[in-house]
């Protein structure tokens, strides 16, 4: 070829130092390079619209080749809170010494389903939706957050099935339960914060998804979903640091704190001392520390 | 190309790009359990011995672009177009150089972001998000995005999920949702091809309506047509190297003969 790399006739040839030169003389910035941290919330922000519409998306989309449609986001919980009152409550009968153990067994599922799956979702939010981040231009931290909201909103419905089965164990509507509200902003900052960091360890490495069934498995038996670690703690002598742990692990202390609202009969005295201030500690951790975990990897999400 | 003549103002500027994807579980070590484990352990030393090949897709590329420029990016299958548009978007990083640009360039597509369980309608609304468009402009355009895509034309089909659609009028809704955003740096990845003769024309049309609002277009094409039809500028990519650079009709009869004597 003799032609070959001529110059277009209407740009002047440029050596290669030149076009540095040239990109800074009209203020062209690097492409594809991580944004500093207030402009990528600033970015987060404007994309919040899109955010909830992917959530809602997700959720609608879930059940809507199921002929019932829409009746399985109540139903699936409903049965899974079945299946664990058959095992936990009938068959090994750990209920002993639970007052209300049927509503006092579904929170607990119910709230620990919800950080559960936002974790799952969380690992594979990045590796999971490659196409989406090889395709289009967004924060990536709109992921997790999506799914994290997804599983909210899954969540709420669960709630409502949760309703009806508190007034068929005739508990009664309580001012407490304006608590439930602090509760789930907690946990909802919380379940974003720990998705954001295993979506950004899940980008790195895939095989982690393979493994959290079993880390999270592991730590809902230790979280006291279908036991009271309170009345576990006070039978039982265990050394003070495994005591401290139960009880400032943050699934259980969400978990108890939104029994404390739900159920009457569950009263003040069980929670942990210091449970609010765990909850908020434990939210803002992971919140903004997930934050900027999951940031300082922006620019390398979706590549090589 | 007149009104160039007064200001040229650079949009996009590569200099002396390389792009090399890593490829695991190839070659010697051939995925096997150790040498993945080697790879975990080790991620510097265990490159080559644990298989990871190298392929080097985009080799030393230069080229400035100005506004107003529809440039066309031609070159054999595989010889490194999407991923040299990839980069400009910003979406995969570049071994070494520099990809400078004016703005954020968009890679017109939103495939990916769209969810065949929901209905046409809603697709609209979420593909329009994840472009990053704001919930007003949205409801501004979505007449003209339904009607551009025409699959109204044949009953109410917006209100039925994406998967009843065929492979053609699900095309057709991508391409119209994708072209309703104006872009600074538009890169279109053989969009042309979509749909029946008259959706080409109109798709055609719009990207000249696109060109026009946006400072500078893409356009990677097997479809020597239409980029003559759109492009003044071309770029002839081979095998990662940039081969040839100028005007649409001297470069497209080198890449002809090239071709043609080939087979």
């Amino acid at each position: 070829m003799s032609q070959v790399l001529h110059t277009p006739p209407h740009s002047p040839a440029h050596a290669e130092d030149d076009l540095a030169a040239l990109a800074a003389r009209y203020g062209l910035s690097v492409s594809g390079a991580r944004p500093s941290l207030p402009e990528y919330v600033r970015q987060l922000w404007a994309r919040r619209h899109f955010i909830t519409a992917f959530a809602t998306a997700k959720l609608t989309a879930q059940y809507s080749q199921a002929r019932l449609g829409q009746i399985w986001q109540v139903a699936t919980p409903l049965l899974n809170a079945a299946v664990y009152y058959f095992i936990f409550g009938v068959l090994l009968g750990t209920k002993h010494g639970v007052a209300d153990y049927i509503p006092f067994l579904v929170t607990g599922v119910f709230v620990w389903t919800f950080t559960q799956s936002s974790i799952m979702a969380g690992t594979r939010a990045i590796s999971g939706n490659l196409g989406l981040v090889r395709a289009l231009h967004f924060p990536r931290a709109a992921l997790p957050i999506s799914f994290a909201l997804q599983q909210l909103q899954q969540l709420l419905f669960s709630m409502a099935a949760l309703v009806i089965i508190l007034f068929c164990f005739g508990i009664p509507v309580g001012p407490s339960w304006v608590l439930t509200v602090p509760v789930l902003f907690l946990q909802f900052v919380f379940n974003a914060g720990v998705s954001m960091v295993m979506a950004r360890m899940g980008a790195k490495t895939p095989d982690i998804a393979q493994l959290m069934p079993f880390v999270l498995r592991t730590w809902m038996y230790v979280s006291g979903v279908m036991f009271s670690i309170d009345s576990t703690l006070k039978h039982t002598s265990l050394p003070h640091a495994v005591q401290v742990f139960l009880e400032a692990n943050p699934a259980a202390v969400y978990i108890d704190l939104m029994r404390f609202a739900l159920i009457d009969s569950f009263r003040a005295d069980q929670l942990p001392h210091h449970v609010w201030a765990y909850a908020l500690g434990w939210a803002l951790l992971a919140g903004i520390g997930g934050f900027v975990y999951f940031w300082k990897a922006e620019e390398r999400y979706g590549r090589g | 190309m007149a009104e160039r003549s007064t200001e040229n103002i650079p949009t996009v500027i590569a200099d002396n790009v390389d792009i090399v994807y890593r490829v695991y579980g190839t070659g010697a070590g051939r995925g096997s359990a150790t040498a993945a484990l080697n790879r975990i352990l080790r991620p510097k030393q265990a490159e080559k011995t644990a298989g990871v090949r190298r392929v080097h897709a985009v080799k030393k590329v230069s080229f400035v672009a100005y506004k107003g420029e529809a440039i066309g990016l031609i070159g054999t299958n595989g010889s490194g177009k999407s991923t040299l548009l990839k980069a400009i978007a910003g979406l995969l990083p570049v071994e070494s150089g520099k990809i400078y640009t004016d703005g954020q360039p968009s890679l017109l597509g939103v495939n990916a972001a769209l969810m065949n369980d929901l209905t046409g309608e809603r697709n609209v609304h979420l593909g329009g998000l994840a472009m990053g468009m704001s919930r007003e402009q949205i409801k501004e355009r979505y007449q003209e995005i339904v009607d551009f895509s025409g699959i109204n034309d044949k009953g109410d089909f917006i209100s039925l999920p994406m998967r009843t659609y065929s492979s053609g009028m699900a095309a057709r809704l991508r391409f119209s949702i994708a072209a309703a955003k104006d872009h600074d740096v538009l890169l279109i990845d053989e969009a042309l091809a979509t749909g029946d003769r008259a959706f080409q024309k109109r798709s055609e049309q719009r990207i000249r309506e696109l060109r026009k609002q946006a400072g500078t277009v893409f356009l990677v094409s097997h479809n020597n047509k239409s980029i003559r039809d759109t492009c003044e500028r071309v770029l002839w990519l081979e095998r990662g190297v940039l081969r040839m650079d100028g005007p649409t009709e001297d470069v497209l009869k080198e890449y002809e003969a090239f071709t043609s004597g080939k087979s």
